[in-house]
């Protein structure tokens, strides 16, 4: 087993700058998923590294070799592609046992492997079905085991879960984290899917426009997001991010046009600074009037069972700064101001200009 | 049709009946006239129940030709037939599904401009470039051989297109798992294109067959030796004359013959045929 080294790594087709200049150490073992919306350039990322992309300029190594140049299979890697590119006209066995008979292994030992991923998949009963005569489930699920069986020194998954449905994607996630934890295998792992990367990653790494957002793990990248683009990006509903300029010696956020809203906390050193203001929907919570931070004026609510969600905005009118609130049930009133406030931890501040957060 | 309408149902089948009468009747008159004398045959009315000869006339022209037109046997010129009508779908279908799989797989430079070219003779079948086609032919020495015969008819731009749109329908993913999984170009053709084009493969292949069974033109150009003919050419070359000096009841029965042949292809490949045409098994 081995590391993956992504070492500023660029990516152009033609004109076009797809990946600019990423850097990130994979240790051995880890389970590291690159997450970001379609067309940041994640899926380009992951076939560079399993050869199916050149690369522009960078490095990437695998253990302490420099892969660049060599052919997908020279790089002792195996890739579980979105729709499972099982070839039709093989049984089970045939697709899981190509790629060994590629590589010359006796009989004996291609046998062996298959019939041991077939166990640990559960695919023994389907051997010698063609793939056409499986649910989408069992074939993700011989895609792994085609990936399982060259025992690789790292395996890519391309946003392995994206064709199953709701209730198997659930099913096959804790699969996939079982599997991991059974093999131990360096994992890169490619999804738009927020709650895959949160759920499988050891550490994730947030992309956008080809650059790398934010790289740690899921609690960090919540609990710190490193840009207005992670903080919008991860988390559901999106955080708040609410604009103004810090005032009163660091205790308003003076909303631009919008209405203004009282920090839990001073930040005096930022005073005259513009700003955005982010806190989670899920970190408001209702109060006494004479305590709240912010007032918004509810517009509509979405009731979820025991949450609800409540939109509003503050300002004047609707053309304010748009605020949602994920709140009990119970507490929430139908209409009017809705008196909120969160706690200092909870408060991120980012620059207006870049979009960085703002450290206290 | 969703609908129970009997009269629809009575309307439908007559059309049916008729169509089929109208097709299957002249066949029938070539069967009938191949099994009597040619007096029979020249007799008004003709007659339209079988006769006795159907032996002796067969016979005959297998193995012997008519006496007043051509010579040459019939089970010779239908070998010709066979060896040109197996030669032209087995070369097309091998030079069609390389050429498509260099276009489709391998990026090389003007890798549109030739899939053009090849596209472009389309418009240039045989009777259009026949004369030059003739000339290279006739400069080759090929007049009067097998490669004579089926080498211009090879080249298809018509298989090509077919497999190229076919291999684009196989999704990118199947060749980069190939790719990972060790196969090169050679393996992948090998182990996955031509698997998945077995169907194609057969359509094209009874199409071709029928193709090349049916050529008329070309054969007669290129074949002046009656051991070349094939049995297309030979049913023109034994009408020789006016209306009496022909032996019909044998021009008849090689008609009959030259029938049989694509008529079997078509029913034993009729499953694969219709599946290459409709079915994508990916």
């Amino acid at each position: 087993m081995a590391g993956v080294s992504i070492r500023n790594v660029f990516k152009s087709f033609n004109a076009v700058k797809v990946i600019q200049g990423i850097s990130m150490d994979v240790q051995d073992g880890e389970f590291v998923v690159m997450v970001g919306p379609s067309g940041c350039g994640k899926s380009t990322l992951l076939r560079m590294v399993a050869g199916l992309e050149t690369i522009t300029s960078g490095e990437i190594a695998i253990g302490d070799r420099v892969v660049n140049d060599l052919e997908p299979k020279d790089r002792d890697i195996a890739m579980v592609f979105q729709n499972y590119a099982l070839y039709p006209h093989m049984s089970v066995y045939g697709n899981m046992a190509y790629g060994l008979r590629i590589q010359g292994r006796s009989k004996a030992d291609i046998d062996k492997r298959v019939q041991r991923a077939a166990e640990i998949l559960e695919l023994t009963k389907f051997l010698a079905r063609r793939p056409r005569e499986l649910s989408g489930g069992q074939r993700q699920r011989v895609a792994m085991g085609r990936a399982i069986v060259r025992e690789p020194k790292v395996f890519l998954f391309d946003e392995p879960l994206s064709n199953l449905d709701a209730k198997l994607r659930v099913q096959m996630r804790s699969e996939l984290q079982a599997l991991h934890q059974r093999l131990g295998t360096t994992t890169l792992y490619v999804t738009h899917d927020q709650v895959e990367a949160m759920t499988l990653a050891h550490r994730m790494m947030v992309m956008n426009a080809g650059k790398s957002e934010q790289i740690g793990a899921p609690l960090e990248v919540y609990g710190k997001p490193a840009t207005t683009f992670v903080a919008a990006f991860i988390g559901s509903p999106p955080m708040n991010l609410i604009p103004g300029r810090i005032a009163e010696a660091g205790k308003m956020l003076a909303g631009d046009g919008s209405g203004s809203v009282r920090l839990p906390e001073a930040r005096p050193a930022l005073e005259g600074r513009s700003v955005l203001l982010g806190v989670r929907p899920e970190h408001l919570e209702t109060c006494e009037a004479g305590a709240a931070l912010l007032s918004p004026d509810i517009d509509f609510i979405e009731l979820l069972g025991s949450d609800s969600l409540v939109y509003g905005h503050i300002g004047a009118d609707k053309t304010g700064a748009r605020v949602a609130a994920r709140l009990h049930t119970s507490v929430v009133a139908k209409a009017g101001h809705l008196p909120l406030r969160f706690a200092a931890p909870h408060m991120h501040l980012f620059d207006r200009e870049s979009g960085k957060r703002i450290e206290a | 049709m969703i609908e129970r309408r009997p009269v629809l149902d009575v309307i439908s089948h007559a059309v049916l009946i008729g169509g089929a009468l109208v097709i299957a009747f002249p066949l029938y008159v070539a069967f009938v006239a191949s099994t009597h004398s040619l007096e029979d045959v020249m007799r008004m009315p003709m007659p339209l129940l079988p006769g006795g000869r159907f032996l002796e006339n067969y016979t005959q022209v297998l193995f012997a030709g008519t006496t007043t037109g051509s010579r040459a046997a019939v089970w010779d010129m239908l070998i010709n037939s066979t060896v040109m009508a197996l030669a032209v779908p087995v070369g097309k279908i091998t030079i069609s599904i390389l050429s498509s799989f260099a276009i489709v797989y391998f990026r090389f430079p003007l890798r549109n401009f030739f899939f053009w070219m090849i596209f472009v003779t389309l418009m240039l079948p045989v009777e259009v470039r026949i004369i030059p086609t003739f000339k290279v032919m006739a400069d080759l020495g090929l007049l009067n051989t097998y490669a004579g015969l089926t080498l211009p008819l090879i080249a298809s731009a018509t298989a090509t297109f077919l497999f190229r749109q076919f291999f684009m329908t196989i999704p990118d993913e199947l060749a980069e798992a190939a790719r990972m999984d060790g196969a090169g170009p050679v393996r992948f053709f090998w182990d996955v294109v031509i698997p998945l084009s077995k169907t194609t493969m057969a359509a094209l292949f009874v199409i071709q067959f029928i193709y090349g069974w049916n050529q008329y033109l070309w054969p007669l150009l290129i074949t002046s030796d009656e051991s070349m003919y094939t049995v297309v050419i030979g049913i023109k070359r034994m009408i020789v004359g006016g209306d009496a000096a022909n032996e019909w009841q044998l021009v008849m029965a090689t008609a009959i013959l030259a029938m049989l042949p694509p008529a079997l292809v078509v029913l034993l490949m009729q499953k694969w045929f219709v599946k290459g045409l409709v079915e994508t098994e990916k």
